[in-house]
């Protein structure tokens, strides 16, 4: 479990997370949702100690990552798996060797039982079989696939991913949000996602923390998220008329006011 | 201002650099790997340069020595000290801040960019131990044999080009090559070496560690560590020549 308390950070005079506390529960997927500029990626990175914020604590397990020394920040990091936005996989390195570095540089492992891990985290993920093509060579969804078979080749105790789903088409997208959803579950981790991609939201947002002007403006899960009478929440999720439409289609439904065939006369009376 | 911000910057990169590898057999292997791109992947520039160098140096002495009283062996003399006292170490390194630098600062500027700086830094990795000091210390293994290689081809490419066109014997050249060779000289050489290798490998990782932007701040990154490297390569060579002479 993660929990933030009462983060602050700013960048010069420019404030852009102010007083942010949330807790993230083991099993999860945990969602940091927002516009561009609201402050999401700032705060995961404040999370995984890339930034270290202003004021404020990050407890992983009640341990306070801010306090602590070097060794014990490092203990934690190895406990930590991420998946970037553009992948960050190495582009010297193949597949195999981009899954199998954490196992080199952290454990003691002979390369068989290495390359037996990596084959099995390839697996995971679906992508058996590039083990020897490197990055250029492969598209974008299966770079991260690869991102997240390096990210928790070490069973890592929390995963983070920032925007999955940048850059994917709504297929892969799918693909990509049940894999970390698969992982989040079976290996009991906590997971946290920085997304703004609506499908991962109502297919994945366990818990969903939306972020505006560097500010916690809503919280809640993805069954809440229609009901909710938050402007803000309101105007990013359903923000074209086609999603309006259809988020009042399912207040109807939902109020049994209208029928499964999604009559639209019913619904424009 | 901006000097000493980017000149603490740069010291602590270097305090921060020094810490206990996570796993020494990798870090061996970074080592190896840049001994390589470094040295191995240069030497032939090195190889190119230096032969031509002697050469022109030998060819350019002799028209300027037109008086029959000096001897012949006097070119050989000035060949050997300019090579081993200047042209070996400085040219030589300032061609290799062009080469090397722009290579370290584009690859780091791409890694910081790309987020892998990030993912090693998520992984618990020590970026600046496992990225940087790799580097500075291939630089400081490499770049001193570079200089020797150099020299010695650049005297060897004096001594062709005196036979080649007519200048000098290669009997004379090697007579004038053992007339009053100051072995400081050779010390004086490797010390610029060590200087120079430290110079041209620590700042353009300072450049792109710490690149922001896109893809043209990585160009402009790694245009300015050459600049700069070649700058501080100059003003070396005159600070150690007027301390060590």
């Amino acid at each position: 479990m993660i929990e933030i308390k009462n983060i602050h950070k700013g960048f010069g005079d420019k404030k852009v997370i102010e007083g942010v506390s949330a807790s993230f529960e083991a099993g999860r997927c945990n969602l940091i949702i927002g516009a561009s500029g609201s402050g999401k990626t700032v705060l995961m990175k404040c999370i995984v100690g890339l930034l270290q914020p202003d004021t404020g604590a990050i407890l992983y397990n009640e341990n306070d990552f801010i306090d602590m020394n070097e060794e014990a920040r490092k203990e934690i990091r190895q406990q930590i798996g991420m998946l970037f936005q553009g992948s960050a996989l190495f582009d010297s390195m193949t597949v195999e060797q981009n899954v199998m570095f954490p196992l080199n540089m952290f454990t003691k492992k002979s390369f068989k039982e290495k390359q037996e891990r990596v084959n099995e985290v390839l697996e995971k993920v679906r992508l058996s079989g590039v083990n020897k093509k490197y990055p250029a060579e492969i598209s974008g969804g299966m770079k991260k696939r690869v991102g997240i078979a390096r990210a928790i080749v070490l069973n890592p105790k929390y995963l983070f991913c920032d925007e999955p789903n940048s850059g994917l088409d709504p297929k892969t997208s799918l693909v990509i949000d049940q894999l970390i959803r698969e992982i989040t579950t079976e290996y009991n981790m906590t997971t946290i996602v920085n997304t703004h991609d609506m499908n991962s939201v109502m297919e994945i947002g366990d818990k969903i923390l939306f972020m505006h002007e560097g500010k916690k403006e809503w919280e809640g899960s993805n069954k809440d998220i229609i009901f909710s009478k938050n402007k803000n929440l309101n105007d990013f999720i359903f923000a074209s008329d086609f999603l309006r439409d259809a988020k009042d289609m399912r207040m109807l439904e939902l109020r049994g006011k209208m029928d499964n065939e999604r009559n639209m006369d019913e619904l424009l009376k | 201002m901006h000097f000493f911000n980017h000149f603490g910057k740069y010291l602590l990169m270097l305090r921060d650099m020094f810490s206990k590898p996570e796993n020494m057999r990798l870090y061996w292997k970074e080592l190896m790997h840049q001994c390589n791109e470094i040295g191995i992947r240069s030497l032939g520039i090195v190889v190119i340069i230096s032969i031509f160098l002697g050469a022109v140096t030998t060819v350019q002495t002799a028209y300027q020595l037109v008086t029959p009283l000096i001897p012949k062996t006097t070119i050989a003399v000035i060949v050997r000290d300019n090579i081993i006292l200047e042209l070996a170490p400085t040219l030589i390194c300032v061609v290799l801040a062009g080469v090397v630098g722009s290579r370290i600062a584009s690859e780091l500027g791409n890694m910081r960019i790309s987020e892998q700086i990030d993912a090693l830094e998520i992984m618990g990795i020590n970026t600046k131990t496992y990225l940087i000091l790799p580097k500075i210390v291939a630089a400081l293994i490499v770049v001193p044999f570079l200089v020797i290689v150099a020299a010695v081809l650049g005297i060897w490419g004096g001594k062709v080009a005196g036979e080649l066109s007519g200048i000098l014997a290669p009997n004379i050249y090697n007579a004038g090559l053992l007339e009053e060779f100051i072995p400081y000289n050779v010390f004086f050489a490797m010390s610029k070496a060590y200087t120079y290798a430290f110079i041209i490998s620590s700042v353009p990782t300072y450049f792109g560690y710490y690149v922001k932007g896109g893809s043209l701040e990585i160009g402009r990154a790694s245009t300015t560590s050459v600049i700069i490297s070649c700058i501080l390569i100059l003003l070396a060579d005159y600070a150690l020549a007027a301390i060590l002479l």
